[in-house]
């Protein structure tokens, strides 16, 4: 069983939260698709329980630059989702969104942080979905607040979060393979982050029947 | 110039002169350069929390302001540095995300800067130096030959405090 942190995890708790992260994934791929007008196959996602410390490498070492969209969780299940995106895969998606031929990440318009906060809605909403409905538990979440910087210091947010409890977090990695989004070499990576609070994820689990 | 030492997060280092200290993408978190100009000996923390939970098993003190700087201190003094010459510079507390309304989220960042002000005064360690808050993360660089602290960042640029 789990104890205080994510260290307890076995493999069957994972296929678990793997296959809430497929149905999510895909539920979001398809939700992104229709808002992009176009065909986005979502390759399955990888799941992985990382050190906080470990988690900045896994996405590239810790002055990478990411757009991120953080939402807050509660009702039944407290805590916050992350969803960050490589910059360039960013980069393509405003163009693709505003047809913009350029746009300066580092200062972004208002408009530009609100199409980030729409995909990272739809993105963090199909995930939470998906969980809901599997779970049967009451999930809500916040308007999702936008920013890019340095992933590392994108990652203290939910690593102050959970560095009460744990130093582990819950990474599920996935990546577009839309023909569309295949631009200069771009990798279309994407990568979500559940971070609940250890109550949740214990209430999370026994919901999903995974708890002696 | 010597080898680098990274301050990972929730770690401190202690170190005499060469020595170049670094610290990534502090976002919420506050890294600590303390300065013994004397002997030209410095130390690095990186905090992610501001005060060490009662019942919390012990081990994990770096992680927390209150407990981080009263150790490095004291490892500053084992080495002969002296309480009266240190001097800190301070950098990071930013706030990530700018959340709605209601939300504990976001101001993280400023109760850790409050909580390393607070440790440092205790411990009567004067600031020289802070670039702390706003909304953006910091990379921090620390030279123990002279004291110097230089913050860069993503879209913000460098700034130098000797």
């Amino acid at each position: 069983m789990p104890g205080q942190d994510l260290s307890g995890f076995d493999a069957a708790h994972l296929d678990v939260l793997k296959e809430i992260g497929n149905i999510g994934a895909g539920n979001a791929a398809t939700a992104l698709s229709r808002m992009l007008s176009l065909r986005i196959p979502m390759e399955t996602p990888k799941v992985k329980i990382l050190a906080i410390s470990e988690a900045d490498r896994a996405l590239g070492g810790p002055e990478t630059p990411a757009v991120a969209v953080l939402a807050e969780l509660s009702g039944e299940i407290g805590g916050m989702m992350m969803f960050l995106l490589d910059i360039r895969f960013a980069g393509l998606l405003l163009r693709r969104m505003l047809g913009k031929t350029r746009a300066d990440l580092r200062n972004m318009t208002e408009l530009e942080r609100s199409v980030f906060s729409e995909i990272g809605n739809v993105m963090i909403g199909s995930y939470m979905r998906a969980v809901s409905s599997l779970s049967g538990l009451s999930i809500r979440m916040s308007v999702p607040a936008v920013t890019c910087d340095m992933v590392g210091s994108l990652l203290t947010v939910p690593a102050a979060e959970m560095g009460k409890v744990s130093d582990r977090i819950l990474l599920i990695e996935g990546s577009f393979a839309g023909s569309g989004f295949s631009i200069g070499g771009c990798p279309g990576k994407v990568n979500l982050m559940l971070v609940p609070r250890v109550e949740s994820l214990k209430k999370l689990l026994d919901s999903l029947g995974i708890l002696p | 110039m010597s080898g680098l030492i990274t301050v990972n997060i929730s770690d401190m280092k202690v170190s005499e002169s060469p020595a170049v200290f670094v610290t990534y993408a502090l976002g919420s978190c506050v890294g600590v350069c303390l300065y013994d100009s004397a002997l030209k000996i410095g130390g690095m923390g990186h905090i992610l929390l501001p005060h060490f939970p009662e019942g919390s098993r012990p081990g994990r003190i770096n992680r927390y302001a209150d407990t981080c700087l009263p150790a490095m201190v004291s490892e500053m003094e084992r080495r002969g540095c002296l309480r009266s010459r240190m001097v800190a510079k301070i950098a990071g507390g930013a706030k990530m995300f700018e959340m709605a309304d209601g939300s504990g989220l976001g101001d993280i960042g400023a109760r850790n800067t409050e909580a390393v002000k607070s440790a440092l005064q205790k411990l009567k360690v004067r600031i020289t130096a802070e670039d702390t808050g706003l909304n953006y993360g910091r990379t921090v660089y620390f030279y123990t030959e002279d004291g110097r602290m230089v913050v860069k960042s993503f879209a913000r640029g460098e700034k130098v405090y000797g």
